[in-house]
């Protein structure tokens, strides 16, 4: 941080920010690029030192960023800053398959040569996308970044305001809470949370295989949970592998090369002799949703306000389609001199993306529910219905569509 | 401050005098009124900006511009514009508005000069502006024409006059009375008098003799469906709105 004896104008005051936002990650950089471009003077506060957060090495964690999360990006200026070190994902295929027998042939097969707007995603690295999130706010003259913890949020009639562990006060108009599914911003304004757990764990690395990918991506549906083999640059693939938390847990403790051997039968030879590549994590896969996205001068996005399943990489495309909204509600409240913080502004964001998620927290549930299943008669009714899907054009795309993150109410920014 | 001479029917003042606490609850007595506001501000906003030539995506786009709100009530419209730079003056002609509009507008941190007065007694003063709203008060007042001339009287040559109000026809009297009244409970009974309601050939006849320029006019159409209002360029059935220009 520069100096940040800039927020005291004097003895006790603090300078006023547009917006709070709690919150460095991926949601909070983007939202605050997106609103400094509209004029809006932005402050970004965040626990975790930026030299520690711009300087991670490779660690294997990859996006599958949906093309609506693309175009958001391109929009804010952050595609061009990691563009070469995307992957596009040019086909998806889909297959249903049970441990030591390898994928069964291919139900389900997305192509985007089907769809008119191109690759349905594009894979990047975590550390990549975090790094040109910084530089790009480093580079915003309207973004103040502060490193600090909040210890304290006061709401009044003009403001919101920050206490920080430095002893440091920040004071904005509107406070955004990007702080995760275990937000202390929303826990403080006393918002709770509904959750699930899905008694799974999803194992996550990058693997080295011998044979190209091809830019395609595959989702085997396995009984214990399914395992995503996602491309990245090179011969190189990020996978999502979800299994009972027992079995994970089991996984997890084992030496790499008896962690490869486990996975061998699942992953399937297709890619050629494969390898570790990166650092093993294991995500317990929980779904947890705030009971209001809103509050007094209160905004909750992303994971703090619907930390989500995983399984199609749905969670960080849902926050920027959070990102997308609020700046849409914000942006035209001003333009219509409301504002833009009262409760009437703020409910249009809320309902707007509780709709979404609930949508979107439900199928995602649905067909994690029915594809994680032995049960004969479940795996009859599902290969029927990838049959069908597989052989209708018109639902595929609906599918791919979806997957794209092209359907429901697009914010602007998302838009062709 | 007395108003002299006036055309308002003053048992429609008592009646929104005992509403006028509840203006700035978004779910109390105006909930239809803000729940409409978004469409009428996009209305106002793109007419002013496009008559005086701003952009509103630059800060302050009405800066410089004088404009009064007629029937400003607890400032519903007054604050966006005094947001959007306009030297705001906002007249009721309910008394018990005035205070409740300058408290809410201290608290917003806004400059708006809230008096109670008519627009006849301010045209008698001499007072001029840029623009003129005059929302949802037409069908309220006992002598139309004569309100109207006192608001073209109001406007500089070239100044700017948006005027909403009610449609007369069965389904206006079974949406807005019928539905808002009694079915939706959104307005106390007897808000509304549909013999009082102007048909858009009616008002564009009403501007031109008050020596106004009709140049616009749009329906405010609500959804059931979406529970949202939209602007509509061919449904005026209910509620409507117009744009009319001094001639220079």
């Amino acid at each position: 941080m520069d100096n940040p004896a800039i927020f005291y104008i004097c003895e006790g005051m603090t300078e006023m920010s547009d917006i709070l936002i709690v919150g460095g990650g991926l949601n909070g950089p983007a939202l605050a690029l997106a609103l400094a471009r509209r004029g809006m003077r932005v402050t970004v506060v965040d626990a975790l030192p930026e030299t520690v957060r711009k300087n991670a090495a490779f660690d294997g964690r990859a996006y599958a960023l949906a093309l609506a999360s693309k175009r958001l990006l391109e929009r804010i200026g952050i595609w061009s800053r990691v563009a070469g070190h995307s992957q596009p994902m040019l086909e998806i295929k889909a297959s249903d398959g049970r441990a030591g027998e390898g994928p069964a042939p291919f139900f389900l097969h997305f192509d985007a040569g089907e769809l008119e707007e191109g690759p349905m995603g594009f894979m990047l690295e975590d550390r990549f996308l975090r790094r040109a999130f910084l530089e790009a706010m480093d580079d915003e003259p309207l973004i103040t970044q502060v490193e600090d913890r909040v210890e304290a949020q006061e709401v009044d009639a003009t403001g919101v305001t920050l206490q920080l562990a430095s002893g440091k006060a920040l004071r904005g108009r509107l406070l955004v809470g990007c702080d995760g599914r275990d937000s202390g911003t929303a826990s403080r304004a006393g918002i709770r949370r509904t959750g699930w757990d899905y008694g799974q764990t999803a194992l996550v690395c990058a693997i080295g295989h011998e044979k190209p990918h091809h830019g395609i991506a595959h989702q085997f549906f396995m009984p214990p949970g399914p395992l995503a083999i996602l491309p990245l640059p090179g011969n190189v693939s990020s996978i999502v592998w979800s299994e009972t938390h027992e079995n994970a847990a089991a996984i997890n403790a084992l030496p790499d090369a008896e962690y490869l051997e486990v996975l061998r039968p699942r992953f399937g030879d297709f890619l050629g002799e494969i390898s570790l590549k990166g650092k093993r994590f294991a995500y317990p896969l929980k779904l947890t949703i705030a009971n209001r996205f809103v509050g007094e001068r209160l905004v909750l996005i992303g994971d703090a306000a619907h930390g989500m399943h995983p399984i199609a990489g749905q969670g960080l495309n849902a926050g920027l389609r959070d990102v997308g909204a609020l700046v849409d509600v914000l942006s035209h409240a001003a333009r219509r001199g409301e504002d833009f913080a009262s409760s009437l502004v703020l409910n249009r964001y809320q309902e707007w993306r509780r709709f979404d998620v609930a949508t979107l927290a439900a199928a995602t549930d649905l067909t994690n529910k029915l594809f994680s299943n032995d049960n004969p008669l479940l795996r009859a009714v599902r290969d029927v219905g990838m049959g069908v899907v597989g052989a209708m054009p018109g639902l595929r795309r609906g599918f791919m569509r979806e997957a794209a993150g092209l359907t429901g109410e697009l914010p602007e920014l998302m838009r062709a | 401050m007395q108003a002299a001479q006036t055309t308002v029917d003053s048992a429609e003042v008592a009646k929104f005098e005992a509403m006028a606490a509840e203006w700035w609850d978004p779910t109390g007595k105006f909930k239809p009124l803000h729940m409409m506001n978004p469409v009428r501000l996009d209305y106002i906003t793109r007419q002013i900006a496009g008559e005086f030539d701003r952009d509103l995506d630059a800060p302050l786009p009405f800066k410089g511009l004088r404009l009064l709100d007629i029937g400003c009530g607890g400032g519903l419209l007054s604050e966006p514009m005094a947001r959007l730079g306009a030297t705001v003056i906002g007249a009721d002609a309910a008394e018990r508005n005035i205070p409740v509009a300058q408290i809410h507008a201290e608290q917003s941190g806004l400059d708006i000069d809230y008096r109670h007065t008519t627009a006849e007694a301010l045209a008698q003063a001499g007072e001029q502006f840029d623009v003129v709203l005059n929302m949802e008060v037409v069908e309220h007042v006992a002598d139309p024409l004569a309100y109207l001339t006192a608001c073209r009287h109001l406007l500089k040559p070239g100044g700017l006059h948006i005027c909403s109000t009610i449609n007369r026809n069965p389904k206006s009297f079974a949406v807005a009375i019928v539905g808002a009244e009694y079915v939706m409970r959104w307005l106390p009974k007897g808000t509304h008098e549909w013999r009082k309601f102007i048909t858009p050939d009616e008002l564009y006849g009403l501007l031109e003799q008050a020596g106004l320029r009709p140049v616009d006019k749009k329906g405010f159409v609500f959804n059931p469906v979406s529970w949202r209002w939209s602007i509509s360029d061919r449904d005026l059935s209910v509620n409507y709105v117009t744009a009319s220009v001094k001639p220079a």
